[in-house]
């Protein structure tokens, strides 16, 4: 049977389950005191019956699903038919796959002859095994769905029950994300393992020549020295934008903490927020056909008559107006978590909105401002989209803001969409600057919380 | 009603027919008193009664609340604080405040006291404004205990203390009035003690109005004592008249716990 099907069938006799332990439970003999109340509601027993029948089903159908494959190869194998197969390798594989898309009559022909010739026992094995699956779920449900029916009783606590089942739906939902994280960090790791034994760590970290298109065999290390990388992350990402987002986005957050009226307030708070809704891709189009020019017209006026339209300014530019939203929500919430009467404290001394802004609130919503900063430096660098778009491929170790520099995250995109072979340096690369990136942000974050955590407690 | 004006005293702050409003809802309804140099007023009635609202007209701290409106005349010496022409940071330098819960700024000792100076421009010299630091904290009886410990946060200090500095604070700026809006409720005993043993040497040099829900601590400190109930001013006299021998049923009701 096909999967959704069965899968549908499974569920249509969870809920034939949750009616009929409901229905039985409803006719429970009416209680003569309080102490003798069923402990459970009908439709609890309903739920306990229904996720005794769907659950371990669909568990093990989840489980047949992932084994099933290997069991129909090796069963494919161990036919006649499969006798004059080559070895176990990349050809045995090809032939196989090309079987079974003949027996699941995904594809017209085959390329290979002995394909042709294990399509029939390859559908034979795959349809005893799919019967094998199908029998087993449809038992599994049934014995599940007998268990729970012997339990429909008034003193079954099934509500315990159901509530539990409950804490482990959501935190196996939970854990799938925290698991995806470390996977994908196990990733980086072994990726970037891999280069490192090419190339030595302190080349990669400290060399100053970047040219992955150059790549030396004998010295790859050489051309893949990453400092111009971190540098143009760091001016594009840490100065130019921040110089952009930090003043603009903390005098928003004071206007609108401290001087907007609630009517102000009221609208342009969400369009700030929209701001940061905007697809970054946008916000790329914007810096490379709009920003980018303008900036490179500025630079020949001041007699740069080779200024590129991929400079740093523009990228950073674009960035900064991102994270202004960015910004303007983290130090609005810091400030406002500041006290109110601090800010009557001062009032009451006769200072004004801005002395008091300027000597008591900013003061004390500092650390808060801070960590809004630092997390917003790891969304700079993090970013890259408008870098891609907007920022120069050529690595460069400069202090001009109207010359081109490249970022890490650029760098990355470039390396892997190239068509150079998985094992190469170059590609690995990738997962190198991925991991030195991961590191990077990963510890502003924690060192953002742990200053947002403590000025928290401070002030409760 | 009561007479608003109790003769033999100065008066350096009058109110005359004040209303507030928050919003369409009036908290203080028609409203007259006088504020008497070197006495200590007392603000008494139950919660939710106004006096609160009323004592932050004084300063215009109510300005804070947009939703906020006074109407009425308020003078300080004779000048109308509600006129355009009254500066309202030369205003609250000279009507200093202190709140409900201590609220020293997140800096050192030092630069909480230092504060209001620097705002208005009073010290020329670094030593001029530790002479004003010295002054304050010595007459808000903290500068023994803080002395040694000028540059520690103004937030380490005990909640006693912090409330002394806050009270440092107000007085630094060399005010006439100051308005204290129950100084003590978040203290514990002998912290209280404190303060009041702080209020009765303060008086010689200021006019204070304490609001407080603590009718003993009216008794102990104060002069002069309001009774507001439901945003009106019941009745206003000498303290000792108020709590012996009230004219009015309801504040005789209150001051003998029959409700508040």
């Amino acid at each position: 049977m096909h999967g959704v099907t069965l899968i549908l069938l499974v569920l249509g006799f969870g809920g034939i389950g949750w009616m009929v332990a409901r229905a039985r439970a409803a006719r429970f003999a009416k209680p003569a005191t309080a102490a003798d109340r069923p402990n459970s509601l009908p439709g609890q027993h309903g739920w306990h019956m229904a996720i005794w029948i769907a659950a371990p089903a669909l568990l093990f159908l989840g489980i047949w699903s992932a084994v099933s494959p290997a069991l129909v190869r090796d069963a494919v194998l161990s036919t006649p038919a499969a006798a004059g197969l080559p070895g176990p390798g990349f050809e045995r594989s090809a032939i196989l796959a090309e079987a079974r898309s003949l027996a699941l009559g995904n594809a017209y022909g085959a390329f290979n002859q002995q394909a042709e010739v294990l399509a029939p026992a390859y559908a034979a094995a795959q349809s005893r095994y799919d019967w094998i699956g199908t029998t087993l779920a449809i038992l599994l449900a049934f014995a599940g769905g007998a268990f729970a029916f012997t339990r429909i009783r008034p003193d079954y606590r099934a509500r315990t029950q159901v509530e539990r089942a409950v804490m482990l739906a959501l935190l196996v939902a939970s854990l799938i994300a925290i698991l995806t994280t470390l996977g994908i960090f196990l990733s980086l790791v072994i990726e970037s393992w891999r280069f490192f034994r090419i190339v030595p760590v302190t080349d990669f970290l400290f060399g100053t020549n970047w040219s992955p298109q150059v790549i030396r065999s004998n010295d790859p290390g050489a051309t893949l020295g990453a400092v111009p990388l971190f540098w143009g992350t760091f001016f594009i990402g840490a100065v130019i934008a921040m110089i952009v987002a930090i003043p603009f986005g903390l005098m928003s957050a004071v206007y609108l903490t401290q001087y907007a009226k609630p009517g102000v307030r009221k609208w342009m708070k969400p369009i700030l927020e929209i701001l940061a809704g905007v697809p970054t891709v946008v916000y790329g189009y914007f810096a490379a056909l709009t920003v980018g020019p303008a900036i490179r017209d500025v630079a020949v006026m001041l007699g740069m008559p080779f200024a590129s339209s991929e400079s740093a300014l523009a990228a950073g530019l674009v960035m900064g107006v991102m994270i202004i939203p960015f910004v303007s929500s983290m130090a609005d919430d810091s400030i406002a978590a500041v006290p109110q009467s601090m800010r009557d404290g001062s009032l009451a001394m006769g200072a004004t909105t801005s002395e008091t802004i300027g000597k008591v609130l900013l003061p004390a919503a500092l650390p808060g401002v801070v960590a809004g900063v630092l997390l917003a430096v790891s969304r700079a660098i993090g970013e890259t989209m408008i870098v891609v778009m907007a920022a120069s491929g050529a690595a460069s170790i400069t202090l001009n803001p109207f010359e081109s520099a490249t970022t890490v995250t650029k760098q990355i995109v470039d390396l892997l969409t190239g068509e150079a072979e998985f094992d190469s340096p170059k590609t690995l690369a990738a997962f190198a600057l991925g991991l030195t990136l991961f590191a990077i942000t990963f510890l502003l974050n924690v060192v953002a919380l742990r200053v947002v955590k403590r000025y928290r407690e401070a002030y409760e | 009603m009561t007479d608003t004006n109790l003769s033999n005293a100065v008066p350096k702050l009058s109110a005359r027919g004040v209303d507030v409003f928050y919003g369409q809802k009036q908290a203080i309804k028609d409203v007259s008193i006088d504020i008497a140099m070197e006495h200590v007023t007392a603000f008494i009635g139950p919660s939710g009664c106004g006096k609160s609202t009323f004592l932050r007209t004084m300063n215009r701290m109510n300005d804070t609340v947009s939703s906020a409106r006074v109407t009425g005349d308020i003078r300080l010496d004779g000048e109308d604080i509600y006129s355009p022409a009254m500066d309202v940071v030369q205003l609250r330098a000279r009507v200093g405040m202190v709140f409900q819960k201590p609220n020293p700024f997140p800096k050192s000792i030092y630069e909480n006291v230092a504060y209001g100076p620097r705002i208005h421009g009073l010290a020329a010299s670094k030593g001029e404004m530790d002479g004003i630091v010295e002054r304050s904290l010595t007459r808000a009886g903290l500068w023994n205990e803080v002395k040694d410990r000028l540059t520690d946060s103004g937030t380490a200090l005990s909640g006693g203390q912090q409330q002394r500095l806050c009270i440092a604070r107000a007085i630094a700026v060399d005010p006439e009035v100051i308005l204290m809006d129950e100084p003590c409720s978040a203290l514990d005993p002998i912290a209280t003690a404190k303060i009041e043993e702080l209020i009765h040497e303060l008086r010689g040099r200021y006019a204070i109005a304490i609001v407080t829900h603590n009718m003993q601590q009216a008794a102990r400190v104060s002069q002069r004592t309001a009774f507001f109930h439901l945003g009106t001013l019941v009745e206003y006299g000498r303290t000792s008249d108020i709590f012996t021998n009230p004219r009015q049923e309801r504040t005789k009701d209150y001051i003998t716990g029959r409700y508040g």
